[in-house]
């Protein structure tokens, strides 16, 4: 089967994030109504999919807040990639862009199958996936990264009224035309809601730090791939596709500025943002 | 370990030069690893049938005022600390090729 030529049919559900289109072909109507409302916003019939994915659900073995800790598991077999959880067994054909998953009917597994796939995707794109937030503001995004409690969800909540949060947990970011855009994702974090679906020319990553006074330093181009990646989402223990994540990360750490911000959590960071970013 | 090692570089890592260093990634397990001049050198011809000793007179002891016998001493105790990182291997047998024993 050849995922883009694939028409669209009852049971099919298109969800389209960063331009990417993977569509989920599922029978259960109430799957879809729970998939529709997690992924709003991101849901766009398309005529060509990028990718294909059969969704068919079974009851959980083991309760799924069990298999949601389960650590996951991403393996290539031969050309295919499998993915696993407790909640979850997915197998992906790069080449045709077409795979299948079995899991619980739960929206959430979903969320994290789905995240997992536009890892492999987007690795293969340059791109990625990196634990961030991400704000639009006057035409340019902004990637804001750290350890958990630095800050990712609070500089975005500061964010200017004009500003477009593109996501306060996952940010989404692809190579176009020699530089990076970022896009938004319906991915979140504490906020509790998912981001803006808009996309702007990356102008810059922060690696993110609390303290008294308000400052970005420069980071080496060694600390700035360190930082890119210690933050980007990958699961794959396979040789070919770290070194594939090691090079993206190069690669974004040489085109966009990587360097740490250290903020007082008060709106007044973003005038810092605005002039010298 | 004997006075003879040989060296070789572990298969499972991504190496990459960013700006003045050598960056070296384990896919094991994902550490980075940032060699500094000396030991970017001893990775790099860590080709695993040429002796640690032969390596450190032709590629290290020309660039640098340290006597052979200290840098060696050095280079041994370096290559054993990437060899514990994962990203170099250390053997008193060459890798897969022909003993080549001490150069006289």
């Amino acid at each position: 089967m050849n995922a883009p030529l694939a028409a669209a049919v009852a049971g099919d559900i298109d969800i389209v994030i960063g331009g990417v289109c993977i569509r989920l072909r599922t029978g259960s109507v109430p799957f879809i109504a729970g998939v529709a409302d997690r992924f709003r916003g991101f849901l766009q019939p398309v005529v060509a999919p990028d990718h294909v994915l059969e969704v068919t659900l079974s009851e959980p073995t083991i309760a799924v807040g069990d298999a949601v800790d389960d650590e996951v598991q991403v393996t290539r077999e031969g050309p295919f990639w499998q993915i696993r959880r407790g909640d979850f067994l997915a197998q992906w054909d790069p080449r045709t862009r077409h795979g299948h998953v079995r899991m619980v009917p739960s929206p959430y597994s979903l969320d994290s199958v789905i995240r997992i796939l536009h890892t492999l995707i987007l690795a293969e794109q340059g791109g990625m996936l990196m634990h961030a937030s991400s704000v639009a503001w006057g035409g340019r995004a902004f990637v804001f990264t750290g350890v958990s409690g630095a800050g990712k969800t609070t500089i975005s909540r500061l964010c200017p009224a004009d500003a477009h949060i593109l996501t306060d947990e996952m940010s989404f970011i692809r190579p176009r035309d020699g530089a990076y855009v970022a896009h938004g994702t319906p991915f979140s974090g504490e906020l509790g809601r998912p981001g803006e679906n808009l996309s702007a020319p990356l102008a810059g990553v922060f690696l993110l730090a609390q303290g008294p006074h308000n400052r970005i330093d420069p980071l080496s181009p060694t600390e700035a791939v360190r930082a890119l990646m210690a933050n980007i989402l990958f699961f794959a223990h396979d040789d070919a596709l770290t070194a594939r994540v090691f090079d993206n990360a190069i690669a974004l750490a040489a085109a966009v500025p990587v360097r740490r911000l250290t903020f007082v959590p008060d709106a007044r960071v973003w005038d810092l943002i605005g002039t010298d970013a | 370990m004997s006075d003879i090692m040989y060296i070789l570089r572990s298969d499972n890592v991504a190496a990459r030069r960013i700006g003045d260093e050598l960056m070296i990634m384990s896919a094991r397990d994902s550490s980075l690893y940032s060699l500094n001049e000396t030991a970017a050198i001893l990775w790099q011809a860590a080709d695993g049938v040429t002796l640690l000793a032969d390596i450190v007179a032709r590629d290290i002891c020309p660039h640098f005022d340290i006597d052979p016998d200290t840098a060696l001493r050095d280079a041994r105790e370096l290559a054993e600390d990437l060899a514990a990182c994962g990203i170099l291997q250390c053997s008193p047998n060459p890798f897969g090729g022909t003993p080549q024993g001490p150069t006289p």
